[in-house]
């Protein structure tokens, strides 16, 4: 059973729709029970970093959070999902995350528009299969659907997995261990963003 | 390097669809359920649902076509029309919606907009703006002692007119004039947190003879958020010119696909040949 975290952040029926359309049983769910028991565990999230962070704070979930990915159980954080797992945001000042990834999220220049809004490339690091288990089905170069202003910066280069060009080209793909990480919506991507969750919900 | 985004529009009346032309003359011309998952098979980068009759009369059927088409289609889905409060958000989301888009209650209730987007976040608030041109020709009568004065006021009359911006608002499905100047009105919407703005030209609405890409261009440039040009498609060329001359980054059609007359898929290789970047 996969476990997506409630937190009251986020477009979460669309993932556990995309999940039951796999016939992957899921719950959505603030239980830290259940998230503790589960065999896999989605971080979604669409919204503010200072307010996710403070909705997983006043549900007691950091904790778990920290457990579950110290356990290496398979973790897949999603959008700001994603953003949380790293040490800080400039989003609307700066503010700390759980700090799990080492690293910072940054805003983009407002050269293009923003968010940046719509289907882009992912490309694979060249120096890394990694992102295989993952991406297994999936040609280097397709499109997923992103929405975001913030983007992630890693200390460890090691863990980029892949990168999309927005003006700059940034990281949208991240992975250690069991614990990975998108910038896109695998559950708003069609077919190759639902291989993206069977492959999760499988490897 | 981001698409440009190709996205049908089904305007939903008690939960079939149908195409307005103008926003009269409703045809009856399917189920929207079936129509979001062919248009998705087919390459739709999203999908709109309007409820064109909102704003008029009552409407809960679009709720239960929204649930119903988040369990089978996986591309962002927005909901427009008839939504009046922040709990009318909150519930279409909750149901499966990726994005709400405000039109009449934005003009109404502009903090609904800001309300909305601290709620839920930017990118799900779309402010669809209704414009139309203002009457370009009329007779006024210039006043002034001699013919330089007279001259003088023409010239100043002329330069107000221009000035006081050339594309007004409308609501409730383009009948009710609000006076506010398209540009302003975006502008304003992009600062209350809206995270897109669907524009609909309604001199070119269900005229098949291209996008208003004055308009489109002139809102494009003022804000700094995505903007979907609407209204007036009849061929891909016609998205390609809101594409590029009107720097639209979605284009939003309907009867060109609805009634087959073009593929979403023949027109993304027609732009894709043109040298747009498209996702196929």
């Amino acid at each position: 059973m996969i476990a997506i975290i409630d937190y009251g952040l986020g477009n979460l029926k669309s993932i556990y729709n995309a999940l039951s359309k796999l016939g992957i049983p899921a719950r959505v769910t603030s239980d830290k029970k259940i998230i503790e028991q589960a065999e896999r565990v989605i971080l979604p999230g669409v919204g503010a970093f200072a307010q996710g962070m403070r909705n997983l704070k006043d549900l007691g979930l950091i904790p778990v959070i920290r457990q579950v990915v110290k356990e290496n159980k398979h973790f897949l954080g999603i959008c700001l999902g994603l953003q949380l797992l790293f040490s800080e945001s400039e989003e609307h000042g700066r503010h700390k995350g759980l700090d799990i990834i080492k690293g910072k999220v940054k805003k983009f220049t407002q050269k293009l528009k923003i968010p940046h809004m719509g289907w882009n490339a992912v490309h694979y690091s060249p120096l890394t299969t990694y992102h295989l288990p993952l991406f297994r089905g999936v040609p280097d170069g397709s499109y997923f659907y992103f929405v975001h202003s913030y983007y992630v910066v890693p200390k460890d280069k090691n863990i980029i997995l892949a990168t999309t060009d927005y003006s700059e080209k940034f990281v949208s793909v991240v992975g250690r261990g069991n614990l990975f990480g998108v910038q896109f919506h695998p559950e708003r991507s069609g077919p190759l963003g639902l291989r993206i969750l069977k492959n999760f919900s499988s490897y | 390097m981001l698409t440009k985004r190709i996205i049908p529009c089904l305007d939903v009346k008690n939960g079939r669809v149908v195409k307005g032309i103008n926003f009269v003359n409703l045809k009856d011309a399917g189920d929207p359920v079936e129509s979001a998952a062919v248009y998705s098979q087919e390459g739709a980068d999203e999908i709109v649902f309007l409820d064109i009759t909102a704003s008029i009369e009552k409407r809960k059927t679009i709720v239960k076509v929204v649930e119903k088409t988040a369990e089978r289609v996986f591309i962002p889905l927005t909901v427009g029309g008839g939504i009046r409060g922040i709990e009318d958000i909150r519930i279409l989301l909750k149901s499966g919606a990726d994005k709400v888009s405000l039109n009449t209650a934005a003009v109404e209730n502009p903090l609904l907009v800001k309300a909305g987007a601290e709620s839920f976040g930017s990118q799900c608030i779309v402010v669809a703006i209704d414009a139309k041109k203002k009457v370009s020709s009329f007779k006024f009568q210039v006043s002034g002692r001699n013919k330089k004065e007279k001259s003088t006021n023409l010239q100043l009359a002329t330069c107000n007119l221009q000035h006081s911006g050339r594309w007004r608002v409308y609501t409730y499905g383009g009948t009710k004039p609000t006076g506010l100047d398209a540009v302003k009105w975006a502008k304003k919407v992009e600062k209350l947190g809206a995270g897109e703005i669907l524009l609909t030209s309604m001199d070119a609405d269900g005229t098949q003879e291209g996008y208003d890409l004055e308009l489109t261009r002139a809102i494009s440039e003022a804000v700094n958020i995505p903007v979907i040009a609407s209204g007036g498609a009849g061929n891909p060329e016609h998205l390609y010119q809101a594409l590029t001359t009107g720097k639209a980054d979605a284009v939003l059609a309907a009867s060109i696909f609805h009634y087959g007359k073009y593929s979403i898929r023949e027109t993304k290789k027609y732009l894709k040949n043109k040298g747009l970047p498209v996702r196929i």
